[in-house]
Protein backbone atom coordinates (compact mmCIF):
# COMPACT_ATOMS: atom_id res chain seq x y z
CA UNK A 1 0.00 0.00 0.00
CA UNK A 2 1.62 3.14 -0.80
CA UNK A 3 0.58 6.38 1.11
CA UNK A 4 -2.26 7.53 -0.78
CA UNK A 5 -3.35 11.34 -1.62
CA UNK A 6 -6.97 10.31 -2.26
CA UNK A 7 -8.42 11.71 0.80
CA UNK A 8 -7.04 15.12 0.75
CA UNK A 9 -8.07 15.35 -3.08
CA UNK A 10 -11.70 13.68 -2.34
CA UNK A 11 -12.37 16.66 0.12
CA UNK A 12 -12.08 18.72 -2.60
CA UNK A 13 -14.05 17.58 -5.01
CA UNK A 14 -17.13 19.34 -5.03
CA UNK A 15 -14.74 22.95 -5.22
CA UNK A 16 -12.75 21.14 -8.18
CA UNK A 17 -15.51 20.06 -10.32
CA UNK A 18 -18.35 22.34 -9.70
CA UNK A 19 -16.41 25.84 -8.29
CA UNK A 20 -18.77 24.99 -5.19
CA UNK A 21 -18.61 27.95 -3.11
CA UNK A 22 -21.08 29.58 -0.46
CA UNK A 23 -23.13 32.61 -0.56
CA UNK A 24 -23.90 34.92 2.63
CA UNK A 25 -27.55 35.60 2.40
CA UNK A 26 -27.92 37.87 5.09
CA UNK A 27 -24.87 39.88 3.33
CA UNK A 28 -24.94 38.74 -0.17
CA UNK A 29 -20.75 38.09 -0.59
CA UNK A 30 -20.09 34.93 -2.07
CA UNK A 31 -16.52 32.99 -1.34
CA UNK A 32 -14.58 30.53 -3.14
CA UNK A 33 -13.04 28.38 -1.18
CA UNK A 34 -15.97 28.32 0.67
CA UNK A 35 -16.46 29.59 4.05
CA UNK A 36 -18.38 28.44 7.17
CA UNK A 37 -18.26 32.10 9.08
CA UNK A 38 -18.88 35.61 6.78
CA UNK A 39 -16.34 37.68 8.22
CA UNK A 40 -18.69 40.21 7.26
CA UNK A 41 -21.96 39.14 9.39
CA UNK A 42 -19.96 37.12 11.92
CA UNK A 43 -22.67 35.01 14.68
CA UNK A 44 -25.26 36.40 11.74
CA UNK A 45 -23.90 34.27 8.90
CA UNK A 46 -26.53 32.90 6.98
CA UNK A 47 -24.52 30.77 4.67
CA UNK A 48 -25.27 28.16 1.90
CA UNK A 49 -23.54 26.72 -0.92
CA UNK A 50 -23.31 27.80 -4.22
CA UNK A 51 -22.53 27.05 -7.38
CA UNK A 52 -20.72 29.48 -9.48
CA UNK A 53 -21.06 30.05 -13.20
CA UNK A 54 -17.57 29.47 -14.12
CA UNK A 55 -17.25 32.58 -15.71
CA UNK A 56 -15.06 35.38 -14.95
CA UNK A 57 -12.34 37.90 -16.08
CA UNK A 58 -8.80 37.64 -16.11
CA UNK A 59 -7.02 39.70 -13.38
CA UNK A 60 -3.53 39.32 -13.84
CA UNK A 61 -1.47 36.35 -15.35
CA UNK A 62 1.79 34.69 -15.64
CA UNK A 63 3.30 31.90 -18.04
CA UNK A 64 5.31 29.11 -16.85
CA UNK A 65 8.23 28.39 -18.85
CA UNK A 66 10.27 26.12 -16.15
CA UNK A 67 7.41 24.20 -14.58
CA UNK A 68 7.68 21.09 -12.08
CA UNK A 69 7.55 17.54 -12.72
CA UNK A 70 3.86 16.68 -12.82
CA UNK A 71 3.73 20.04 -15.60
CA UNK A 72 6.81 19.50 -17.72
CA UNK A 73 4.49 18.17 -20.82
CA UNK A 74 2.34 21.66 -20.55
CA UNK A 75 4.43 24.56 -20.77
CA UNK A 76 4.64 27.20 -21.83
CA UNK A 77 1.09 27.64 -20.01
CA UNK A 78 -0.72 30.43 -18.23
CA UNK A 79 -1.65 30.26 -14.77
CA UNK A 80 -4.12 33.25 -13.74
CA UNK A 81 -6.06 34.88 -11.18
CA UNK A 82 -9.02 34.87 -12.06
CA UNK A 83 -12.39 37.25 -11.23
CA UNK A 84 -15.38 34.97 -11.03
CA UNK A 85 -18.50 37.09 -12.32
CA UNK A 86 -19.88 36.88 -8.30
CA UNK A 87 -16.92 38.58 -7.04
CA UNK A 88 -14.30 36.49 -5.53
CA UNK A 89 -10.77 35.66 -6.72
CA UNK A 90 -9.42 32.27 -7.63
CA UNK A 91 -5.73 31.22 -9.12
CA UNK A 92 -6.24 28.74 -12.65
CA UNK A 93 -4.60 27.40 -15.39
CA UNK A 94 -6.06 29.25 -19.08
CA UNK A 95 -5.60 26.72 -21.72
CA UNK A 96 -5.22 28.76 -24.56
CA UNK A 97 -2.19 30.00 -26.80
CA UNK A 98 -0.07 32.49 -24.21
CA UNK A 99 -0.65 34.91 -26.75
CA UNK A 100 -4.30 34.86 -26.45
CA UNK A 101 -4.86 35.39 -22.87
CA UNK A 102 -4.33 39.14 -21.34
CA UNK A 103 -5.47 41.20 -18.66
CA UNK A 104 -9.45 41.88 -19.31
CA UNK A 105 -10.09 38.28 -21.05
CA UNK A 106 -12.99 36.80 -20.70
CA UNK A 107 -12.46 33.16 -19.82
CA UNK A 108 -15.16 30.29 -18.55
CA UNK A 109 -14.39 26.98 -17.15
CA UNK A 110 -13.50 23.73 -18.23
CA UNK A 111 -13.11 19.51 -17.17
CA UNK A 112 -9.75 19.04 -17.47
CA UNK A 113 -7.28 16.58 -15.66
CA UNK A 114 -5.46 18.71 -12.86
CA UNK A 115 -2.53 16.10 -12.06
CA UNK A 116 -1.87 12.61 -11.54
CA UNK A 117 -0.41 10.80 -8.57
CA UNK A 118 2.35 9.52 -10.27
CA UNK A 119 1.88 6.29 -12.67
CA UNK A 120 0.23 4.23 -10.27
CA UNK A 121 -1.78 6.68 -8.08
CA UNK A 122 -5.20 8.26 -8.60
CA UNK A 123 -5.65 11.35 -11.40
CA UNK A 124 -6.95 14.86 -10.21
CA UNK A 125 -9.72 15.99 -12.26
CA UNK A 126 -11.09 19.41 -11.79
CA UNK A 127 -11.46 23.00 -13.37
CA UNK A 128 -9.09 25.17 -15.97
CA UNK A 129 -10.49 28.12 -18.03
CA UNK A 130 -10.73 28.99 -21.78
CA UNK A 131 -11.07 32.25 -23.19
CA UNK A 132 -14.84 32.32 -23.60
CA UNK A 133 -15.60 32.59 -27.18
CA UNK A 134 -13.90 28.84 -27.52
CA UNK A 135 -16.25 26.06 -28.15
CA UNK A 136 -14.15 23.89 -25.73
CA UNK B 1 -44.95 4.23 -23.56
CA UNK B 2 -42.39 5.56 -26.05
CA UNK B 3 -39.07 5.77 -24.95
CA UNK B 4 -36.15 7.77 -26.52
CA UNK B 5 -33.29 10.69 -26.58
CA UNK B 6 -34.23 13.86 -24.44
CA UNK B 7 -30.98 15.38 -24.86
CA UNK B 8 -27.18 15.01 -26.17
CA UNK B 9 -24.01 16.45 -26.74
CA UNK B 10 -20.92 15.88 -27.98
CA UNK B 11 -17.28 16.93 -27.29
CA UNK B 12 -14.05 17.14 -29.47
CA UNK B 13 -10.83 18.03 -28.67
CA UNK B 14 -9.40 21.66 -30.96
CA UNK B 15 -6.54 19.03 -31.61
CA UNK B 16 -6.00 18.33 -35.18
CA UNK B 17 -2.91 16.51 -36.89
CA UNK B 18 -3.39 15.44 -40.91
CA UNK B 19 -3.55 11.90 -41.76
CA UNK B 20 -0.75 13.35 -44.18
CA UNK B 21 1.59 14.25 -41.09
CA UNK B 22 1.55 11.14 -40.30
CA UNK B 23 2.27 9.12 -43.53
CA UNK B 24 5.21 11.67 -43.99
CA UNK B 25 6.76 10.11 -40.71
CA UNK B 26 6.28 6.60 -41.52
CA UNK B 27 7.12 7.40 -44.97
CA UNK B 28 3.94 6.36 -46.27
CA UNK B 29 4.15 7.14 -50.17
CA UNK B 30 0.47 6.16 -51.14
CA UNK B 31 -2.35 8.17 -50.90
CA UNK B 32 -3.55 7.47 -47.49
CA UNK B 33 -6.05 10.24 -47.14
CA UNK B 34 -7.75 9.23 -50.09
CA UNK B 35 -7.77 6.05 -49.64
CA UNK B 36 -9.24 6.10 -46.52
CA UNK B 37 -11.03 9.00 -46.94
CA UNK B 38 -9.87 10.59 -43.56
CA UNK B 39 -7.88 13.90 -43.90
CA UNK B 40 -7.34 14.62 -40.53
CA UNK B 41 -8.16 13.74 -37.10
CA UNK B 42 -8.50 15.28 -33.58
CA UNK B 43 -5.78 14.93 -31.05
CA UNK B 44 -6.40 15.14 -27.36
CA UNK B 45 -4.92 17.70 -25.07
CA UNK B 46 -2.08 16.77 -22.65
CA UNK B 47 -4.96 17.25 -19.89
CA UNK B 48 -7.70 15.51 -21.82
CA UNK B 49 -8.75 11.61 -21.47
CA UNK B 50 -11.51 9.79 -21.72
CA UNK B 51 -13.32 10.97 -18.27
CA UNK B 52 -13.24 14.74 -19.54
CA UNK B 53 -14.08 14.00 -22.69
CA UNK B 54 -17.32 12.13 -20.89
CA UNK B 55 -18.35 15.42 -18.88
CA UNK B 56 -17.83 17.98 -21.16
CA UNK B 57 -20.44 15.89 -23.70
CA UNK B 58 -22.81 15.24 -20.52
CA UNK B 59 -22.66 18.92 -19.70
CA UNK B 60 -23.33 19.77 -22.91
CA UNK B 61 -26.21 17.43 -23.16
CA UNK B 62 -27.31 18.88 -19.52
CA UNK B 63 -27.52 22.78 -21.03
CA UNK B 64 -28.96 21.71 -24.12
CA UNK B 65 -31.97 19.91 -22.94
CA UNK B 66 -31.77 22.21 -19.57
CA UNK B 67 -32.43 18.93 -17.40
CA UNK B 68 -31.97 18.89 -13.72
CA UNK B 69 -29.19 16.75 -13.22
CA UNK B 70 -30.61 15.73 -10.10
CA UNK B 71 -33.78 13.73 -12.43
CA UNK B 72 -30.63 11.01 -13.45
CA UNK B 73 -31.06 7.61 -11.76
CA UNK B 74 -28.48 5.72 -14.34
CA UNK B 75 -25.26 6.44 -16.05
CA UNK B 76 -23.58 4.29 -18.43
CA UNK B 77 -20.19 5.40 -19.70
CA UNK B 78 -18.53 3.44 -22.55
CA UNK B 79 -15.29 3.51 -23.60
CA UNK B 80 -12.09 1.32 -24.59
CA UNK B 81 -9.74 3.87 -22.95
CA UNK B 82 -11.52 4.64 -19.68
CA UNK B 83 -8.23 6.05 -17.76
CA UNK B 84 -8.76 3.62 -14.82
CA UNK B 85 -8.15 -0.09 -15.10
CA UNK B 86 -10.62 -0.20 -11.80
CA UNK B 87 -12.49 2.90 -10.58
CA UNK B 88 -15.84 3.73 -12.52
CA UNK B 89 -15.42 6.88 -15.23
CA UNK B 90 -19.26 6.94 -14.53
CA UNK B 91 -18.74 8.33 -11.15
CA UNK B 92 -16.96 11.09 -12.34
CA UNK B 93 -19.30 12.04 -14.28
CA UNK B 94 -22.01 11.61 -12.11
CA UNK B 95 -20.42 14.40 -9.94
CA UNK B 96 -18.51 16.45 -11.84
CA UNK B 97 -22.66 17.06 -13.55
CA UNK B 98 -24.42 17.09 -10.43
CA UNK B 99 -26.54 14.36 -9.97
CA UNK B 100 -27.97 12.82 -6.76
CA UNK B 101 -26.71 10.16 -5.02
CA UNK B 102 -29.29 7.34 -5.40
CA UNK B 103 -27.89 6.52 -8.97
CA UNK B 104 -26.34 3.37 -10.40
CA UNK B 105 -23.03 3.75 -12.29
CA UNK B 106 -21.19 1.23 -14.67
CA UNK B 107 -19.01 1.41 -17.20
CA UNK B 108 -18.98 -0.47 -20.39
CA UNK B 109 -16.68 -1.42 -23.10
CA UNK B 110 -17.20 -3.14 -26.35
CA UNK B 111 -14.37 -1.62 -28.40
CA UNK B 112 -16.35 1.08 -30.30
CA UNK B 113 -19.88 0.42 -29.95
CA UNK B 114 -20.13 1.07 -26.09
CA UNK B 115 -21.90 3.81 -26.31
CA UNK B 116 -24.93 2.47 -28.24
CA UNK B 117 -24.97 -0.42 -25.26
CA UNK B 118 -25.09 1.90 -23.21
CA UNK B 119 -28.36 3.88 -24.78
CA UNK B 120 -29.80 0.29 -24.72
CA UNK B 121 -29.18 -0.62 -21.03
CA UNK B 122 -30.34 2.93 -20.21
CA UNK B 123 -33.64 2.59 -22.47
CA UNK B 124 -34.31 -0.62 -20.71
CA UNK B 125 -34.52 0.59 -17.15
CA UNK B 126 -35.88 3.79 -18.54
CA UNK B 127 -38.86 1.94 -20.08
CA UNK B 128 -39.32 -0.31 -16.71
CA UNK B 129 -39.96 2.83 -15.11
CA UNK B 130 -37.08 1.87 -12.74
CA UNK B 131 -35.46 5.56 -13.17
CA UNK B 132 -36.76 8.58 -14.90
CA UNK B 133 -33.49 9.57 -16.92
CA UNK B 134 -30.81 7.62 -18.13
CA UNK B 135 -27.09 9.26 -19.23
CA UNK B 136 -25.57 7.08 -21.75
CA UNK B 137 -22.33 7.91 -22.91
CA UNK B 138 -19.84 7.17 -25.66
CA UNK B 139 -16.06 8.89 -25.07
CA UNK B 140 -12.52 7.57 -25.98
CA UNK B 141 -9.22 8.83 -26.79
CA UNK B 142 -7.91 6.17 -28.76
CA UNK B 143 -4.49 4.74 -29.37
CA UNK B 144 -2.98 3.81 -32.59
CA UNK B 145 0.78 2.31 -32.10
CA UNK B 146 3.48 4.23 -34.16
CA UNK B 147 3.54 3.57 -37.52
CA UNK B 148 0.44 1.14 -37.64
CA UNK B 149 -2.54 2.24 -39.66
CA UNK B 150 -4.81 2.59 -36.81
CA UNK B 151 -2.56 5.51 -36.11
CA UNK B 152 -4.19 7.41 -39.25
CA UNK B 153 -7.36 7.51 -37.96
CA UNK B 154 -7.24 6.83 -34.17
CA UNK B 155 -9.11 10.25 -32.46
CA UNK B 156 -10.40 11.61 -29.76
CA UNK B 157 -13.92 12.39 -28.83
CA UNK B 158 -17.21 11.56 -27.44
CA UNK B 159 -21.29 12.35 -27.42
CA UNK B 160 -23.64 11.34 -24.53
CA UNK B 161 -27.44 10.87 -24.73
CA UNK B 162 -29.99 11.78 -22.15
CA UNK B 163 -32.46 8.71 -22.18
CA UNK B 164 -36.14 9.29 -21.11
CA UNK B 165 -39.67 8.99 -21.33
CA UNK B 166 -40.99 11.92 -21.40
CA UNK B 167 -40.34 15.55 -23.51
CA UNK B 168 -38.81 13.12 -26.04
CA UNK B 169 -36.91 15.14 -29.30
CA UNK B 170 -36.62 11.53 -30.54
CA UNK B 171 -38.29 8.16 -30.28
CA UNK B 172 -36.34 5.40 -30.54
CA UNK B 173 -38.49 3.37 -32.62
CA UNK B 174 -36.82 0.14 -32.18
CA UNK B 175 -33.29 -1.58 -32.21
CA UNK B 176 -31.87 -4.54 -33.11
CA UNK B 177 -28.03 -5.93 -32.33
CA UNK B 178 -25.83 -8.49 -34.18
CA UNK B 179 -23.44 -10.11 -32.12
CA UNK B 180 -20.63 -13.22 -33.09
CA UNK B 181 -17.32 -13.73 -31.38
CA UNK B 182 -14.92 -12.41 -33.71
CA UNK B 183 -11.63 -11.15 -32.48
CA UNK B 184 -10.91 -8.59 -35.40
CA UNK B 185 -9.62 -5.95 -32.67
CA UNK B 186 -8.24 -6.22 -29.38
CA UNK B 187 -6.23 -5.16 -26.53
CA UNK B 188 -4.90 -6.96 -24.02
CA UNK B 189 -4.81 -6.03 -20.06
CA UNK B 190 -1.72 -3.71 -19.75
CA UNK B 191 -1.08 -3.32 -23.44
CA UNK B 192 -0.88 0.50 -24.42
CA UNK B 193 -2.13 -0.16 -28.22
CA UNK B 194 -4.36 -2.38 -29.51
CA UNK B 195 -3.52 -4.93 -32.15
CA UNK B 196 -6.18 -6.11 -35.26
CA UNK B 197 -6.52 -8.24 -37.58
CA UNK B 198 -5.48 -6.13 -40.68
CA UNK B 199 -8.00 -7.19 -43.66
CA UNK B 200 -10.01 -9.29 -41.38
CA UNK B 201 -11.45 -6.16 -39.58
CA UNK B 202 -13.22 -5.44 -42.87
CA UNK B 203 -15.68 -8.04 -44.15
CA UNK B 204 -15.80 -10.95 -41.43
CA UNK B 205 -16.36 -8.28 -38.94
CA UNK B 206 -17.08 -4.13 -39.89
CA UNK B 207 -19.34 -5.56 -42.73
CA UNK B 208 -21.07 -8.76 -41.45
CA UNK B 209 -21.95 -7.63 -38.60
CA UNK B 210 -23.30 -3.70 -39.24
CA UNK B 211 -25.13 -5.70 -42.48
CA UNK B 212 -26.93 -8.30 -40.16
CA UNK B 213 -28.03 -5.81 -37.70
CA UNK B 214 -29.17 -3.08 -40.26
CA UNK B 215 -31.37 -5.67 -42.00
CA UNK B 216 -32.75 -7.55 -38.85
CA UNK B 217 -33.81 -4.26 -37.50
CA UNK B 218 -35.21 -3.70 -41.21
CA UNK B 219 -36.81 -6.86 -41.26
CA UNK B 220 -38.23 -6.72 -37.40
CA UNK B 221 -39.95 -3.41 -38.31
CA UNK B 222 -40.97 -4.34 -41.74
CA UNK B 223 -39.21 -1.02 -42.99
CA UNK B 224 -36.66 -0.10 -45.88
CA UNK B 225 -34.00 2.37 -46.86
CA UNK B 226 -35.99 4.56 -48.56
CA UNK B 227 -38.37 5.01 -44.87
CA UNK B 228 -35.34 7.05 -43.82
CA UNK B 229 -33.98 10.53 -44.01
CA UNK B 230 -30.57 10.10 -42.68
CA UNK B 231 -28.21 6.91 -41.79
CA UNK B 232 -25.42 6.84 -39.49
CA UNK B 233 -23.21 4.22 -39.89
CA UNK B 234 -20.06 3.28 -37.77
CA UNK B 235 -16.77 5.28 -39.07
CA UNK B 236 -13.47 3.54 -38.58
CA UNK B 237 -12.80 5.02 -41.37
CA UNK B 238 -14.56 7.10 -44.51
CA UNK B 239 -14.72 4.46 -46.87
CA UNK B 240 -16.44 1.47 -44.75
CA UNK B 241 -19.62 3.17 -44.05
CA UNK B 242 -20.20 4.50 -47.73
CA UNK B 243 -19.51 0.92 -48.92
CA UNK B 244 -21.61 -0.24 -46.72
CA UNK B 245 -24.99 2.24 -46.94
CA UNK B 246 -24.61 1.18 -50.94
CA UNK B 247 -24.97 -2.41 -49.64
CA UNK B 248 -27.52 -2.01 -47.70
CA UNK B 249 -29.42 0.56 -50.33
CA UNK B 250 -29.21 3.81 -48.76
CA UNK B 251 -27.56 6.94 -50.76
CA UNK B 252 -24.97 8.91 -50.05
CA UNK B 253 -27.44 11.94 -49.20
CA UNK B 254 -28.69 10.15 -46.69
CA UNK B 255 -25.46 9.70 -44.97
CA UNK B 256 -23.87 12.87 -45.99
CA UNK B 257 -24.74 14.89 -42.82
CA UNK B 258 -23.94 12.38 -40.56
CA UNK B 259 -20.34 11.40 -41.77
CA UNK B 260 -17.45 12.73 -39.72
CA UNK B 261 -14.73 11.06 -39.86
CA UNK B 262 -12.98 12.63 -42.65
CA UNK B 263 -12.53 15.87 -40.70
CA UNK B 264 -12.26 14.50 -37.26
CA UNK B 265 -10.80 10.46 -37.55
CA UNK B 266 -12.46 7.39 -35.59
CA UNK B 267 -13.46 8.34 -32.20
CA UNK B 268 -14.42 4.76 -31.59
CA UNK B 269 -17.25 5.11 -29.29
CA UNK B 270 -18.01 8.27 -30.01
CA UNK B 271 -17.73 7.73 -33.75
CA UNK B 272 -21.53 6.30 -34.10
CA UNK B 273 -22.93 8.76 -31.44
CA UNK B 274 -21.38 12.26 -33.03
CA UNK B 275 -22.91 11.22 -36.84
CA UNK B 276 -26.19 10.91 -35.05
CA UNK B 277 -25.72 14.00 -33.23
CA UNK B 278 -24.50 15.65 -36.39
CA UNK B 279 -27.66 14.65 -38.02
CA UNK B 280 -29.77 15.81 -35.11
CA UNK B 281 -28.54 18.97 -35.47
CA UNK B 282 -30.03 19.68 -38.76
CA UNK B 283 -32.96 16.54 -38.26
CA UNK B 284 -36.63 18.09 -38.17
CA UNK B 285 -39.86 16.88 -36.85
CA UNK B 286 -40.73 13.98 -38.49
CA UNK B 287 -37.26 13.13 -39.49
CA UNK B 288 -36.63 9.17 -39.57
CA UNK B 289 -32.78 8.27 -39.10
CA UNK B 290 -31.15 4.85 -39.24
CA UNK B 291 -27.97 4.52 -37.09
CA UNK B 292 -25.79 1.33 -36.81
CA UNK B 293 -23.08 1.45 -34.17
CA UNK B 294 -20.34 -1.40 -34.84
CA UNK B 295 -17.67 -2.55 -31.80
CA UNK B 296 -14.83 -5.18 -32.46
CA UNK B 297 -14.92 -8.30 -30.93
CA UNK B 298 -17.74 -7.95 -32.68
CA UNK B 299 -21.28 -6.87 -32.32
CA UNK B 300 -23.62 -4.21 -34.14
CA UNK B 301 -26.60 -2.11 -32.80
CA UNK B 302 -29.15 -1.26 -35.17
CA UNK B 303 -31.52 1.68 -34.50
CA UNK B 304 -34.62 3.77 -35.27
CA UNK B 305 -35.27 7.07 -34.42
CA UNK B 306 -38.03 9.29 -35.56
CA UNK B 307 -37.53 13.01 -34.51
CA UNK B 308 -40.44 14.56 -32.45
CA UNK B 309 -41.61 17.86 -32.42
CA UNK B 310 -39.86 18.81 -29.15
CA UNK B 311 -36.33 18.92 -31.12
CA UNK B 312 -36.93 22.24 -31.48
CA UNK B 313 -36.85 23.44 -28.10
CA UNK B 314 -33.79 22.35 -27.26
CA UNK B 315 -31.21 25.02 -26.91
CA UNK B 316 -28.29 26.46 -24.34
CA UNK B 317 -25.81 27.99 -26.58
CA UNK B 318 -24.34 24.33 -27.27
CA UNK B 319 -22.12 23.61 -29.63
CA UNK B 320 -23.39 21.58 -32.79
CA UNK B 321 -20.69 18.99 -33.89
CA UNK B 322 -20.44 20.95 -37.27
CA UNK B 323 -18.85 23.68 -34.60
CA UNK B 324 -16.51 21.75 -33.38
CA UNK B 325 -15.42 20.16 -36.67
CA UNK B 326 -14.90 23.97 -38.25
CA UNK B 327 -13.96 26.29 -35.41
CA UNK B 328 -11.22 28.57 -36.53
CA UNK B 329 -9.47 28.22 -33.64
CA UNK B 330 -8.63 24.54 -33.80
CA UNK B 331 -4.57 24.12 -34.26
CA UNK B 332 -2.86 21.83 -35.49
CA UNK B 333 -0.16 19.38 -34.78
CA UNK B 334 3.20 18.11 -35.85
CA UNK B 335 3.93 14.84 -35.48
CA UNK B 336 6.02 15.39 -32.75
CA UNK B 337 3.66 17.94 -30.87
CA UNK B 338 1.01 15.35 -31.75
CA UNK B 339 3.12 12.82 -29.92
CA UNK B 340 3.65 14.75 -26.96
CA UNK B 341 -0.07 15.28 -26.77
CA UNK B 342 -0.56 11.33 -26.95
CA UNK B 343 2.10 10.69 -23.88
CA UNK B 344 3.65 8.59 -27.03
CA UNK B 345 7.05 10.12 -25.91
CA UNK B 346 8.13 8.02 -22.62
CA UNK B 347 10.64 10.93 -20.46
Amino acid sequence: MTMSTAPRFWRHIPQRYNLIGTHCANCGEYYFPPREICPNCRRDTVMEDYKFEGTGTVVTYTVIHNATEDFKRQTPYTLAIIQLDEGPRLTGQVVADPDDVEIGTKVKSIFRILGKDGEKGIIYYGTKFVPAESSA
Amino acid sequence: MPAGIVSYGVYIPKYRIRVEEIARVWGDESDVSGNLNVFKKSVPDVDEDAVTIAVEASRNAIRRGRIDPTRIGVIYAGSESHPYAVKPTSTIVGEAIGTNTDLTAADFEFACKAGTAAIQACLGLVSAGMVDLGMAIGSDTSQGAPGDALEYTAAAGGAAYVIGKDDLIAEIEDFYSFTTDTPDFWRREGMPYPEHGGRFTGEPAYFKHVTNAARGLMRKMGVSPEDYDYAVFHQPNGKFPLRVARQLGFTKEQIDQGLVVPEIGNTYSGSCLIGLAATLDVARPGDRIFAVSFGSGAGSDAFSIMVKDEIDELGGGVPLVRDYISDTKNEYLDYAMYAKHKGKLRL
